[in-house]
């Protein structure tokens, strides 16, 4: 296109981090140097527009680098890429983890999100010099938790938790986690309630980047029995088997791939959604870290089912350790042919790669997902059309959470009738549980369907010492709380919902009585204010509503209040376009309405 | 227009804008659509976003080049060798279309011989295009299944201007894409109303709708309608007339609506003649500085804002033009000045508005005839031809070509043997630039309209360079200049821009009064259509001390 | 007369739906919305533009329909075969309300169309979410994901000062409803120049170019395509401006007169606004095959050379 960049002009270190990603310019009208070609022909149009979806890497390579997005390198990448300075900017600025303006190279994100606060973190108001807040870093297990990235080739990003107020300003004045206590931290903490662990079985057991200790514990089993049942068959026991997504909206999984799978268009995408960002949820950030190769056999069963040749997981950036691991289990399955052309020579080629998130909860919602990874900002789509109509590219495309894909695995091996045995009648088979707060032993539980939220936080060592129950946050942020008189709630799909809940993302959070409620749902309102894409006006000027009425709440409670709120959540859930708007009111509402926390 | 009307009989684009938008393949010659025709450019943009590929042919990497998938940074002046280059690739690869040759097209084999000598080699050679790069766009043009070549004045303002639209026509036919929707030629009008000037007769050949001033017919039906007895020869062009004043052979002249002492290429010469004339009477809106030598100045109304009637676009679309605002003081309609001036002359025309004058017009050319006041009200326009008040014809011209019999096919399109012919004037050790000319975004013509507002992207005239020629002789950006042709000598301040190479400088018309181009241009004149060689002079450029820069002088 | 197409004919098959218990028959494609006017009924809109895709951010036109559990916004959803549809319900005119409020409550509306009407049919009070902060000079500046939080004293709001970098037009984002229609009509959807985008995220999403930097500084071409489109009075004519400024902007006294272009040979269709016999501003007819509303700079801004009348 006919360009207009200004004079800023990337430095050497910029152009190099842009040209780690895009290779250097192979002509002069991309900034590369003037050759006598240059002055006879020139190739733009299509040939670039389809690179589009390499902004988003060239972004974060850039930020590593330098710690932030310069006017330069905007204009540098403007010209590789053929995209306007405009855009690039309407883009970078959409990600909490890039910014814009210059800083410094060290960066030490705080959670100051609900377990967090809940469990003795610091508040936005109390964070050191050098340090800035952060939403939930799915650590909750190890609440608080802090988030510290250095810039510099290589950027180096590592998550410390739990983490002291002490440690917290000692990494902003430059010290970095000692590897020992990474190590530590980064062993998942699973209780169970068998031996028998379906998804978590591996976890903690295996080498997590070793490809054979995968194999010699049943890895890429499912995979070589996917392709003996061949595509239908998979569906057929994906189907048979009752499974409903995990990442939050439950619908049939079996459905979705069969529609994916019969759609005429092609390419097919498949695309994990990796980018967990509820507060409170941390289930597959354990799953990615401890058995990494897990995921990646179940995205190869789902596409080899889908006729997918191209698959993505869309992970998230605060998750430092699950990229890498990903990215070695990726690295490691496409030396051994699992990845790649004619897998096991079945005639099935799939590539497979990471697409890093940059900060924004909203690029969790499937739709925002698609143009995210095409390089335009995180906001989400219309529906309809539906993603496995009109997906990532205009194309059919699968999106499944990691805990749902994960699940297929055992589907596969031992049959979908064997999984849809377990569990209720109305929720099938095996659930993670991301038990957080004032437990003695919080963690991710995997458990049969049909529990009680007793019995689970049971399992979880029961209260820690000196704690009696206030609330449970059912769901995260997006969910609702439940009382201490719901503690024999069963936890399945049905229940919850009659009891005016729902299970989310399997989030439970429990909350004792030192927890100041208000304060949790100031922090809850001031999430979804800053986690809204902005696009539509119920969210947008909604949640900031919300947040001024709770905040006006706090002081003294109004009725008039109380029913401008009500009046709030109903236009948001009525009227807003996803899922973020939709249930942005729905646990202040069941705070009020179910706790009382603002009862008069 | 020579181009089109000589091969298909109709002088104006085949398609129209909106067939852009789904064809295959675009290819922009000689043609800064993005700057000179933005409007134009967002449909070809549309066609873009639905899948079709563009290439772009310009010696400058224009704002349109940098749009394309490929630009073809040709020789100025190469454009017969690059087509002809291109056409025969197109044949050897055998990406004719052979049925549509065959059928409805005549003089191939002649034509095919002629461009046999223009190997990928030998066309690469002459235009300075990597074969590589031709023969992609032949093959493009050969494989889509519709393409538009659109053009303008890159093209068309060289003293072979009328060959190159042939040729540029010649690939239309090779591989049929003319006649079908998405497929055709469109050759964008400087002018907001060339073609509606063409339309109604002001051709020196033409009478209204295109009808031939010597076909006696034609004739006797306006004769007969105005009861007057018309000239049965051919008239003069505006080349044609500037040599009779030279000879003496034309005396007088009534200008309306044309500012020939500055938009002629050679503009001191223009003057010099029109101020020997023994009457000039110019009508304008404007104190042009052709107004400035006239014995008698009529003040015209602004046509599209002052005064009622109707313009011709680049697509053939006729639209109502309205009376939105008085004009100021003593100015008056144009065609009031007219009837008044038939008054004086013992005439008492009488038409009571402009719909009167109109409806007479489509009493006279069939092709109008549909199109009333109140159809082109409602439609928003309506392109000709229209022959009747209750249908609309194609959106394209000459769908005939494709019919099934013969019969119905009419005459077939001729192919042209087209000989390349390099720029008149070479460049020589003296003067070792070429210089070409275009338009800027915000500015038109000799600036006297687009002067009126204030542009935050104007920028006075400038001399733009390559990096290379501006290192080499020690320029610096924004530093002024001497530019010197063999005809005059005009100093500017030095632009550096990138999309020029070593050896190619480039100007605008839009500030004669600051900086006269066309003090520098080339009067070269094509004599198939009149137009001048515009796009290439030989200059040189001097570096010169402050004390030197010449301050120009009103009326110098 | 009849009009005979004989080219560019496209066959549509027909769709028929219920509409607030009446049975309507439109064309395949059409959207809610454009099947209520062709019955007649009114749907507020404020992001809707005809000549932009929809990007249904507003959400002031939200209807319901029989088996979606939210709302569904009528300015974008193509009708469906047996759709039942149900335009003025409680929960569609709680909707409306709300959503007038909400912008109304952060938004200056005072020259977006029929606001005051419709605040007043749906009862809407945009302050009673209480006091308005004060005009910020900081919103370009925002940080993306953290804000400071509120403490409920005051009503948030985009007020701010009007941006003037250039002599044809002003930004005045005070007004500003986010409808994203400039930025498609400078981007993809027409213009192609892309020197607005949309920055920053959730309540400090903002219209800028990179950086802020000034229109002059930014690709900006002055085609005012998104003046066109705005339906807020945000991106204004600096003629407009500055005669709203000094009080002599009298639209009920101007008139509109449809004509073309003078400048190139695309022939581009102008509706020329003239007051006291002076044109004060240019748009373009947005059913127009040729323009679509869109302009350059030269048709939109060049109209002065008939205005300097030397007396
Ligand atoms: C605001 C928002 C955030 C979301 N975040 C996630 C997420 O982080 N991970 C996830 O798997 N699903 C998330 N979802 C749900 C997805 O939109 C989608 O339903 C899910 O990825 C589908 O996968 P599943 O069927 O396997 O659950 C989110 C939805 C919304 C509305
Ligand atoms: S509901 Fe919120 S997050 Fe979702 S599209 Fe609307 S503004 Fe964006
Ligand atoms: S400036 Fe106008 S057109 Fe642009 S988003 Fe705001 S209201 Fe819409
Ligand atoms: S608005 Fe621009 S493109 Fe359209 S006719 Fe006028 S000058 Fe040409
Ligand atoms: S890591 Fe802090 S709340 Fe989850
Ligand atoms: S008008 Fe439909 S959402 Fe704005």
């Amino acid at each position: 296109m006919d360009l207009k960049v200004n004079s800023s002009v990337a430095t050497r270190d910029e152009r190099d981090a842009v040209d780690s990603v895009l290779g250097k310019p192979t002509q002069y009208t991309q900034g590369g140097q003037r050759f006598e070609q240059d002055l006879r022909v020139s190739r733009a149009g299509e040939a670039l527009r389809n690179l589009r979806h390499m902004l988003l890497p060239t972004l974060h390579a850039v930020n590593d680098r330098i710690g932030w997005i310069s006017r330069g390198s905007i204009n540098y990448i403007a010209q590789q890429l053929d995209i306007a300075p405009a855009e690039i900017y309407g883009v970078a600025s959409f990600y909490a983890l890039f910014s814009t303006t210059e800083r410094t190279m060290r960066q030490v994100h705080v959670c100051i999100d609900l377990a967090c606060r809940a469990m003795g973190g610091l508040r936005e108001d109390q964070l050191p010099e050098g340090t800035h807040p952060s939403p939930c870093l799915g650590t909750c297990e190890r609440a608080p938790a802090v988030l510290v990235i250095e810039a510099g080739n290589p950027a180096r990003h590592e998550v410390l938790a739990p983490a002291t107020p002490v440690q917290i300003t000692a990494l902003a004045k430059g010290a970095w986690p000692d590897a020992e206590a990474t190590v530590v931290s980064a062993t998942p903490q699973v209780a169970t309630d068998s031996k028998n662990l379906v998804l978590l079985g591996r976890i903690g057991k295996v080498d997590p980047l070793s490809i054979s200790d995968y194999q010699e514990h049943g890895g890429f089993d499912a995979l070589r029995k996917a392709m003996q049942l061949g595509a239908t068959g998979v569906i057929d026991e994906v189907n048979a088997s009752g499974l409903v997504g995990r990442g939050g909206a439950a619908f049939q999984t079996g459905r979705k791939w069969g529609a994916v799978a019969g759609q005429p268009a092609f390419p097919h995408y498949a695309i994990c959604n990796a980018d967990e960002s509820e507060p409170g949820t941390f289930k597959d950030r354990v799953i990615m870290e401890g058995d990494p190769f897990a995921l990646v056999e179940a995205m190869i069963i789902a596409s080899f089912a889908t006729g997918c040749e191209q698959g993505f997981i869309y992970l998230r950036g605060e998750y430092p350790r699950a990229i890498r691991n990903v990215q070695n289990a990726i690295d490691e399955s496409t030396k051994h042919g699992f990845l790649g052309a004619n897998i096991l020579g079945s005639g099935f080629n799939f590539a497979l790669s990471i697409v890093r998130g940059a900060g924004a909860y909203i690029c969790g919602e499937e739709t925002a997902i698609f143009n995210s990874i095409e390089g335009y900002r995180g906001e989400p789509r219309n529906k309809p059309p539906f993603p496995v109509e009109v997906g990532v590219f205009g194309k059919p495309t699968l999106v499944n959470n990691v805990e749902t894909l994960v699940n297929v695995l055992s589907i596969v091996k031992d049959g979908g009738a064997a999984y849809a045995a377990l569990g209720t009648e109305g929720s099938k088979g095996r659930k993670l549980f991301c038990l957080s707060g004032a437990v003695a032993k919080p963690g991710v539980y995997e458990v049969e369907f049909g529990i009680t939220l007793r019995q689970l936080i049971e399992l979880g060592g029961g209260m820690r010492n000196g704690s009696t129950l206030q609330a449970i946050l059912l769901g995260g942020a997006a969910g609702g709380f439940v009382g201490p008189s719901d503690l024999d709630l069963p936890l399945t799909m049905e229940a919850t919902r009659a009891a005016g809940s729902s299970l989310g993302s399997g989030v439970v959070m429990v909350l004792d009585q030192s927890v100041d409620m208000v304060d949790q749902l100031r922090r809850i309102a001031a999430f979804f204010r800053d986690e809204s894409c902005g696009q539509c006006v119920p969210c947008r000027v909604g949640t900031v509503r919300q947040e001024e009425i709770v905040s006006r709440l706090a002081k003294g409670v109004q009725a008039q209040d109380i029913e401008l709120l009500r009046e709030l959540g109903t236009v948001m859930r009525d009227a807003s376009i996803c899922g973020l708007g939709q249930t942005a009111n729905s646990a202040i509402d069941s705070a009020i309405n179910k706790l009382k926390v603002f009862a008069q | 227009m020579v181009g089109l009307a000589t091969v298909f009989g109709a002088g104006g684009g085949t398609s129209s804008y909106q067939e852009v938008e789904t064809t295959d393949l675009i290819v922009m010659w000689g043609s800064n659509a993005r700057n000179a025709h933005p409007i134009y450019f967002q449909h070809v943009l549309k066609g873009i976003h639905n899948g079709a590929k563009m290439y772009s042919v310009d010696p400058r990497r224009s704002e349109t080049a940098q749009w394309a998938d490929l630009w073809l940074g040709l020789n100025v002046g190469s454009d017969v060798a690059l087509s002809n280059t291109i056409a025969r690739e197109i044949i050897h690869a055998g990406l004719t279309n052979r049925s549509f040759i065959e059928n409805s097209t005549s003089g191939f084999a002649e034509y095919a011989a002629s461009v046999e000598e223009w190997t990928l080699e030998a066309g690469s050679k002459v235009t300075g295009v990597p074969g590589e790069a031709i023969r992609e766009l032949a093959h493009a043009l050969g494989n889509a299944k519709t393409a538009q070549i659109c053009w303008t004045l890159g093209i068309t303002e060289h003293h072979n201007g009328v060959d190159n639209v042939l040729s540029l026509i010649n690939l239309a036919l090779l591989c049929g894409h003319i006649g079908r929707p998405g497929a055709g030629l469109s050759p964008l009008r400087g002018q907001n109303n060339v073609q509606g000037g063409g339309d109604m007769g002001a051709l020196p050949n033409k009478l209204p709708g295109f009808q031939d001033v010597e076909d006696d017919a034609a004739r006797t039906k306006f004769e007969n309608m105005w009861n007057v007895t018309i000239p049965s020869k051919n008239g003069w062009n505006l080349t044609q007339m500037f040599e009779a004043m030279e000879h003496g052979k034309m005396k007088s002249a009534f200008v309306i609506g044309e500012n020939p002492a500055q938009s002629e290429a050679d503009g001191a010469h223009a003057t010099a003649l029109l101020k020997n004339l023994d009457h000039l009477v110019v009508q304008d809106i404007f104190l042009t500085k052709t107004a400035e030598l006239a014995d008698v100045v009529l003040p015209g109304s602004a046509s599209w804002c002052e005064a009622d009637g109707t313009v011709t676009n680049s697509e053939r679309r006729v639209q109502r033009v309205r009376k939105a605002i008085t004009p100021p003081g003593n100015a008056h309609d144009d065609i009031q000045i007219i009837l008044d001036l038939a008054a004086l002359m013992g005439h008492s025309w009488k038409y009571d508005s402009s719909e009167h004058v109109w409806n007479e017009l489509r009493s006279l050319s069939p092709m109008h005839f549909g199109m009333t006041y109140a159809r082109l009200a409602d439609l928003g326009g309506i392109q000709w031809p229209c022959f009747s008040e209750d249908t609309l014809e194609p959106s394209y011209l000459h769908g005939r070509l494709w019919a099934q019999k013969l019969e119905d096919r009419g005459r077939l399109a001729p192919f042209s043997v087209v000989i390349d012919s390099p720029p008149v004037e070479k460049t020589t050790p003296e003067f070792p630039l070429r210089l070409t000319t275009g338009r800027r975004l915000d500015s038109y013509n000799t600036g006297v309209q687009s002067g009126g507002f204030q542009s935050p992207l104007r920028m006075a005239e400038t001399i733009d360079m390559s990096p290379e020629d501006a290192v080499s002789m020690g320029i610096v950006d924004g530093e002024i200049v001497r530019i010197t042709s063999p005809r005059g000598t005009v100093d500017a301040p030095a632009r550096i821009d990138d999309g020029l190479r070593p050896g190619l400088v480039f100007m605008t018309p839009h500030f004669p009064d600051e900086v006269d181009t066309n003090l520098l241009t080339i009067e070269a004149i094509d004599p198939k259509s009149g137009t001048a060689e515009f796009k290439a002079a030989a200059v040189r450029i001097d570096k010169i001390s402050k004390s030197d820069i010449r301050v120009p002088v009103a009326g110098e | 007369m009849s009009t005979q197409v004989t080219t560019g004919l496209q066959v549509r098959r027909s769709v028929q739906l219920t509409i607030d218990d009446q049975s309507v028959t439109v064309a395949e494609g059409e959207t809610i919305l454009s099947a209520c006017r062709t019955m007649g009924k009114e749907i507020p809109t404020l992001c809707y533009g005809d000549t932009i895709t929809p990007k249904n951010a507003c959400r002031v036109c939200m209807v319901e329909v029989e088996g979606s559990r939210v709302l569904v916004p009528s300015c974008s959803r193509k009708v469906e075969p047996g759709m039942v549809v149900r335009t003025d319900t409680e929960r569609t005119d709680h909707s409306r309300k709300l959503v007038l409020e909400l912008l109304g409550s952060s938004v200056d509306l005072s020259l977006t169309k029929n606001v005051a009407r419709w605040n007043t049919e749906y009862g809407s009070e945009p302050t009673r979410f209480g006091k308005p902060a004060a005009p910020t000079n900081h919103r370009d500046e925002a940080t993306t994901g953290h804000h400071h939080v509120a403490d409920g004293s005051s009503v948030s709001n985009v007020l701010q000062p009007v941006k003037i970098d250039n002599e044809l037009y002003i930004r005045d984002y005070s007004k500003c409803i986010m409808c994203y229609q400039c930025v498609d009509a400078c981007g993809e959807q027409w213009q192609n120049t892309f020197a607005i985008g949309v920055a920053g995220r959730g309540f400090d999403i903002r219209i800028s170019t990179e950086f802020n930097v000034d229109l002059t500084d930014s690709a900006c071409v002055y085609c005012g395509n998104c003046i066109q489109v705005c339906p807020t009075g945000a991106l204004m004519f600096t003629s407009e401006h500055n005669m709203r400024d000094a009080g002599t902007w009298k639209e009920e006294e101007q008139t509109q007169t449809d004509t073309i272009c003078p400048y190139c040979g695309v022939g581009c269709a102008l509706t020329l606004h003239v007051q006291d016999n002076e044109i004060v501003k240019v748009s373009s007819p947005s059913d127009h095959s040729v323009t679509h509303g869109n302009l350059c700079i030269k048709g939109r801004f060049g109209f002065q050379h008939v205005q300097n009348r030397a007396e």
